[in-house]
């Protein structure tokens, strides 16, 4: 039980990171890769700012901040500088290493002893896990219905052409590289938010705490589709977080199974890659169509 | 007399510039556009039509010459800001519309064609009504399809969709770029029809590329010949109402 209570609550932690991916992945139709240096630099800030005597909170904001400042940059590189966009989020990735060793000072930082946003007596009354499971559950929730209202303003709306249709969306007067730029900078800023998180409830940050988050938030993403299939948009955006959830339990059920936490990675990128080639398998093994509906590509 | 609504003066563009293969599209072309002009426009492939679109759209700025829209000089406004007094109409169905939104969103998007877009509430519902019937005078069923994503439509409802989101907002110009070349006879003679009607209703001024002589003829009142980057012919009134796709031909050789 304990188990399956720490999966959900990671679930619900890591669910931020798929929905930032998800405004980039899906909706700008860009595969950013800079997420994989500003979900340590979320947590570099995060938790040198904490150990330093700032409130938690604000902490976490600035993680925010910072991940939004990664975005600008591969933003400003892809449509100013027109580097391909996953170069440019290559780039930015690479590059954040060193500024999150710089902003560090060392490989890795522990909150031993220090408050952090799980450190308020309510969630220390709760039982095992449901910390977490309360804090991912709240921040989910809250960044979920920003989203949908945001998605559904005049700005949102072009904001979504914009990744559905650049031409159309320049012909009708909207300004996309702005638009992709403000994207990638929401995106991130969720990614960086998500790594103060999920180092506030590690108790740590690494250096190297963003290796695979990519894979981590497609695959919250990925599961998420093909799971629930055909969904509005407000649904779409609470299926990555089941996705991020349902991911957790598939790596409890393969650590049960006698794998290590060093097979994570390679666990993670098999599973994405299953679920990403479910519509190949499908010709070839004819699984039930409905469940596919999610992986289509669009044309 | 009416003052012209758009002006080219002297329009040149160079390709590839500085390369071997250095060309000139447009030489030295002029035309003056007035309120309330439908002018349709031929040409052979590579005369220089679609580069004149582009430079009245601002999608490619003029190497020499002057744009001037209601007598102010445009000719370094980019694409985005033209949107604020023009709206297009491409040939190919996928390139007028998003295809994972709907009808009806497709249609408030292109509502605030050229306008700020704000962090309001979009109010959709409220204007679904209007968009219906808007939807219904384009006779092709796409009414009925206002929740549909236009990815799932048929090429001849998303090229009706495109000419709607176009003339939404009403353009002080309207650019047809043969945008019923890629639909079958039927459904090109009924997206035409349709065209014309509105035209005419709003009182637009259009400019439209095509390949098909009797559509040149037949719609308009003006009618310009485009050959190697330039006018070779701008026929109105009568010498228009003369024509036949045969003496149209001629103005090729």
């Amino acid at each position: 039980m304990t188990l399956i209570t720490s999966a959900i609550g990671q679930g619900l932690l890591w669910a931020l990171l798929g929905l930032g991916l998800y405004l980039s992945f899906r909706i700008l139709n860009v595969t950013d890769m800079t997420v994989e240096g500003t979900f340590p630099l979320g947590a570099a800030t995060c938790v040198t700012l904490i150990t330093k005597g700032v409130d938690p909170l604000v902490s976490s904001l600035a993680a925010f901040g910072a991940g939004m400042v990664a975005g600008l940059i591969t933003g400003l590189l892809t449509t100013k500088g027109k580097i391909p966009s996953l170069l440019a989020g290559i780039l930015t990735m690479t590059a954040a290493y060193s500024i999150n060793l710089r902003i560090m000072g060392k490989s890795n930082i522990s909150l031993l002893g220090q408050t952090t946003l799980f450190s308020n007596s309510f969630l220390k009354s709760l039982p095992t896990n449901f910390d977490s499971v309360t804090v991912g559950l709240v921040v989910v929730i809250v960044v979920t219905a920003l989203l949908v209202l945001f998605l559904n303003t005049e700005y949102g709306q072009a904001f979504i052409a914009t990744g559905d249709n650049p031409a159309m969306a320049r012909s009708l007067g909207i300004a996309t590289s702005t638009m992709v730029i403000v994207g990638l900078m929401l995106s991130n800023g969720m990614v960086g938010l998500c790594g103060a998180l999920v180092a506030q409830s590690n108790g740590y940050a690494d250096i190297n705490m963003g290796i695979g988050t990519i894979v981590i938030a497609l695959a919250s993403i990925i599961i998420g589709e093909v799971a629930f299939g055909e969904l509005t948009l407000g649904q779409r955006l609470v299926a990555v977080t089941l996705g991020s959830i349902i991911y957790r339990l598939i790596l409890l059920a393969v650590l049960q199974l006698g794998f290590s936490a060093n097979d994570l990675n390679l666990i993670s990128s098999l599973v994405l890659a299953l679920c990403m080639m479910l519509p190949q398998l499908d010709r070839l093994l004819n699984i039930k169509k409905p469940i596919l509906k999610g992986v289509r590509t669009h044309d | 007399m009416t003052k012209p609504i758009l002006e080219l003066k002297g329009i040149s563009t160079i390709v590839n510039k500085g390369t071997a293969s250095q060309a000139t599209i447009l030489k030295g072309l002029n035309l003056t556009i007035n309120p309330g002009d439908f002018i349709t426009i031929v040409g052979t492939n590579g005369a220089g039509k679609s580069t004149l679109f582009n430079v009245i759209g601002g999608n490619l700025l003029a190497d020499e010459g002057k744009v001037l829209h209601n007598g102010e000089d445009i000719t370094h406004q980019g694409e985005v800001a033209r949107t604020s007094f023009l709206s297009r109409v491409f040939q190919d169905p996928k390139l007028g519309t998003a295809p994972r939104m709907s009808v009806a969103e497709n249609l408030l998007l292109a509502a605030r064609r050229g306008q700020r877009r704000r962090l309001r509430f979009r109010r959709l519902k409220e204007r679904m009504a209007d968009f219906t019937t808007l939807a219904a005078s384009m006779n092709n069923g796409l009414e009925e399809r206002m929740t549909t994503a236009t990815g799932a439509l048929s090429g001849g409802q998303r090229q009706a969709l495109s000419f709607l989101m176009a003339t939404l907002k009403r353009p002080d110009i309207i650019l047809l770029d043969e945008h019923t070349a890629a639909l079958d006879p039927h459904t090109s003679a009924t997206l035409m029809a349709a065209t014309d009607a509105k035209i005419r209703e709003d009182h637009l001024t259009a400019l439209m590329i095509t390949h098909h002589m009797e559509d040149a003829i037949k719609y308009g009142n003006r009618l310009l010949v485009l050959k190697a980057g330039r006018i070779v012919a701008d026929l109105s009134g009568a010498e228009k109402a003369a024509l036949t796709p045969e003496k149209l031909a001629g103005y090729f050789e």
